[in-house]
């Protein structure tokens, strides 16, 4: 047993849930958020019809990665979620809400306009808490004797609703992108249309927290201004990515921006870790602090690990069988 | 008044939990069913099976897909309401609680899709194949949750240092004391549970002579189920009880209602308990009822309530009340079967009016029955959140205020009331629509086919006014 660090191996695997969750339910929840603008209700039909079969799959790995904490990282678990505890609730209730717009919409006809609501604000809410969150990680918590100790409010800073409005505009340009994917016609020529304009917004929005966050965290500061040089390859490689998503919306391919804003994401999330690693409760707690016991950890890892290639076959199964062109009055068969 | 937050959490999670609670104890009987469905289908090619199963497996696609959206809430409130709880407890409860996840995710990847979707498009004995896996997986997803609870009542194969516990034994924490009982108990009702609200709706098309053929075998396959499970039902809740008594003698105390310990104890048929003065009002009972039921002897000794200082005492009253609703409840059940059972033997049983309406009233009663029974174990394991071992109050979240709780409750009534009313309202749409022939069915105005979504199964439109946004 010694030979295995299970703490590294269950950061490793809730670190790649939590960025599979992020990657993967952004674009559903982009759409939701891009919902009221679309230009028609054919539009709207074509986004919600582009990921009905797929969005509580990307669930999966929400609540997976959930779970996962409480069995691996309980401090995690019970410091975020009591400090949390109003984002927490309107992120569920967001989740809830557009979950049964999913289903009801298309069953519906008179109470349409009120499912179109409901998925709109459902996922627009959802993201900026989740947002939120990265904005009250990278702030740190008030813990004492392992427990929270704040109030109900201290997570809701400037700082903490930038992150949330810059989450939000992130899932946009996803699910903007996944769109161009998508769909084709006039839809798709919105879906051009908006990119760079997201585009542009994530840019700022990331430029100003990127900025910020070395002033809110002197952790980071450290990090990023000492002597690890390396680390400037992320937030390269990040702009290397929008500078792609804008190229390649120029040339009006179809794959490409979507792929490449996954590029953004995935490096300015690798950015995040480095600039925290290996501090996972802030200020004071670490990865290994934050573990369960050796016992614990193996016991769960037993079925994960079964389990989540499973998961992993069934989504690309999944995506296969709906890949292609979501076309107007015509769903999957 | 001051906005106590242990009190609030306490109200909020039973709040979320029994709503919850509702869907799954229907799943799991209803799963079972449907696979026992497929599988006559399967062996008699009668086509009465076949749109039986289809409708059914349209109710339990709805059901099925409201219990994951109420049950998303559960995973959180352990940590939002009751973190030193959390994190005491994750070692154990932890893996538990992701195994269950797990194992939903196993089911749901695998076989529920091939369930719903499959019908017509694979053969039909993995179609059948899926059926049994999805109603296993129901059962293997029952077996976490309530061994993780039954490890909470009757806590074993862990120690607590330095308000951690460490598991020292996973099969002893895993199959702890009282959770064969729980289990047992649960799956009988969860059976019950399906085997009336099948019974009750196919009364009800019966009254309205809708494919009268497949709807007298369901009702006939019911009745001897229930026949059956009413009574077995009875006979676990005495061992459940018992177990029990070995366990958390309070709780027994409290059920029954008896403030000393004492012999040739009666069963107290009303009272009205009074915690403060440790005594009930009105109380009127069978002598040496209870002393016979628990120690299967009349003169035998019962420990009372007052054997545990007043602060570790449950809420008698709620404990109490609680306890006679649902064993209540049960004896109607059985006294239901029986009435069955007479009228089958007189040949009018799937005719004689009455006796259809009282099956459809009885769909919401095993439910209730569900509930009560619930309230009785969990009521009357208070103070304790883990028994013996941590209280609610040391279970608690340091920094949670009243109005936070207060501010969730509410939220959490709302959210789940909106839930609550369109599927309940959708459920009724769909069993309105059940069972009719192709032609006379609403027209639907799902206007898009889409696979794998568990409501997507349902084909029965939410409402069928004209669409304001292109009209």
């Amino acid at each position: 047993m010694e030979m295995f660090d299970l703490t590294l191996i269950w950061a490793f695997i809730i670190g790649f849930g939590i960025m599979m969750y992020v990657l993967m339910d952004g674009f559903d929840l982009g759409l939701g958020i891009l919902y009221p603008f679309a230009p028609d209700e054919d539009a709207r039909d074509v986004m919600m019809n582009s990921v009905a079969p797929i969005w509580d799959g990307n669930e999966t790995w929400l609540v997976l990665s959930g779970a996962g904490l409480l069995g691996a990282f309980p401090l995690v678990y019970s410091v975020f979620l009591p400090a949390l505890y109003i984002g927490v609730f309107l992120m569920l209730a967001g989740l809830i809400f557009r979950g049964i717009a999913f289903e009801l919409r298309f069953k519906s006809r008179r109470n349409r306009h009120w499912w179109n609501r409901a998925f709109c604000w459902g996922s627009a809410i959802a993201a900026f808490a989740q947002g939120a969150v990265v904005g009250a990680y990278i702030q740190g918590f008030p813990v004492e004797n392992f427990a929270y100790v704040g109030g109900a409010f201290d997570w809701l800073t400037p700082f903490s609703v930038l992150t949330g409005l810059g989450l939000m505009a992130g899932y946009a340009l996803l699910g903007a992108t996944w769109l161009i994917l998508k769909s084709e016609g006039h839809i798709q020529d919105w879906a051009y249309k908006i990119t760079p304009m997201l585009l542009a917004l994530v840019l700022g929005v990331f430029a100003i927290i990127s900025i910020w966050t070395p002033f809110v965290n002197p952790m980071v500061w450290e990090r990023w201004f000492g002597n690890l040089q390396l680390i400037w390859i992320f937030p390269a490689l990040a702009l290397l990515s929008a500078f792609m998503v804008y190229r390649s919306v120029k040339r009006r391919d179809e794959g490409i921006p979507f792929i490449a804003t996954i590029g953004i994401y995935l490096f300015t999330y690798l950015g995040l870790i480095v600039s925290k690693w290996p501090v996972i409760v802030p200020p004071n707690y670490t990865l290994w602090d934050a573990a369960s016991a050796p016992e614990s950890q193996l016991f769960l890892l037993i079925g994960m690990l079964f389990v989540i290639p499973i998961i992993l076959a069934y989504t690309s199964w999944t995506y296969w069988v709906f890949r292609g062109k979501v076309r107007v009055g015509e769903g999957y068969h | 008044m001051e906005l106590d937050p242990l009190v609030l959490s306490r109200l909020q999670f039973a709040f979320v939990v029994s709503f919850h609670a509702i869907f799954p104890v229907f799943t799991i009987g209803l799963a079972s069913y449907i696979a026992l469905l497929h599988g006559l289908f399967f062996k008699t090619n009668n086509p009465a099976w076949d749109r039986l199963s289809l409708f059914w497996t349209k109710v339990f696609a709805v059901v099925f897909g409201m219990g994951v959206v109420s049950g998303i809430v559960m995973s959180f409130q352990f940590g939002t309401n009751w973190s030193n709880f959390s994190l005491a407890s994750s070692n154990f409860l932890g893996p538990m609680l992701s195994y269950e996840v797990v194992t939903a995710f196993f089911l749901e990847a695998a076989f529920l899709g091939v369930l719903l979707f499959g019908r017509g498009k694979v053969p039909q004995g993995v179609h059948l194949f899926a059926s049994i896996m999805v109603a296993i997986g129901t059962f293997i997803s029952a077996f976490w949750i309530l061994s993780a609870n039954s490890w909470l009542h009757t806590p074993a194969g862990v120690e607590l240092i330095d308000f951690r516990f460490h598991v020292t034994s996973w099969r002893e924490a895993i199959f702890n004391p009282s959770f064969p009982y729980r289990f047992l108990h649960m799956a009988v009702a969860s059976f019950l549970t399906g085997g009336f609200v099948v019974a009750g709706v196919s009364a009800w098309f019966l009254l309205r002579d809708r494919d009268p053929e497949a709807n007298r075998r369901a009702l006939s396959m019911c009745l001897w189920l229930l026949l059956f499970l009413a009574p077995t039902q009875a006979v676990i809740g005495d061992f459940h009880g018992l177990n029990t008594l070995e366990h958390q003698p309070t709780k027994v105390a409290a059920m029954e209602g008896h403030w000393e310990t004492a012999t040739n104890v009666p069963l107290l048929l009303f009272a009205i308990p009074d915690q403060e003065a440790q005594t009930n009002n009105f109380a009127f009972g069978i002598p040496n009822l209870a002393s016979l039921i628990l120690t299967h002897s009349p003169d035998g000794e019962i420990p009372g309530i007052s054997e545990a200082p007043p602060e570790e005492q449950p809420p008698v009253i709620i404990v109490f009340w609680a306890f006679r609703v649902m064993v209540g409840i049960g004896l109607l059940m059985i006294a239901v079967a029986f009435a069955g059972l007479i009228l089958r033997r007189k040949g009018r049983v799937y005719e004689q009016p009455l006796f259809l309406k009282t099956l459809t009233g009885m769909i919401a009663m095993p439910f209730v029955a569900v509930l009560a029974g619930w309230i009785v174990t969990e009521s009357g394991r208070s103070p304790w959140l883990v028994y013996g071992m941590m209280t609610h109050e040391e279970g608690l979240t340091p920094s949670l205020t009243g109005p936070m709780a207060l501010f969730t409750l509410i939220g959490y009534v709302l959210v789940y009331g909106v839930v609550f009313y369109t599927g309940v309202y959708y459920l009724t749409r769909v069993v309105r629509n059940g069972m009719l022939p192709e032609e006379e069915r609403e027209t639907a105005s799902d206007n898009f086919k889409r696979p794998m979504r568990p409501m997507s199964a349902a084909h029965t439109p939410f409402d069928d006014d004209v669409d304001p946004v292109r009209s």
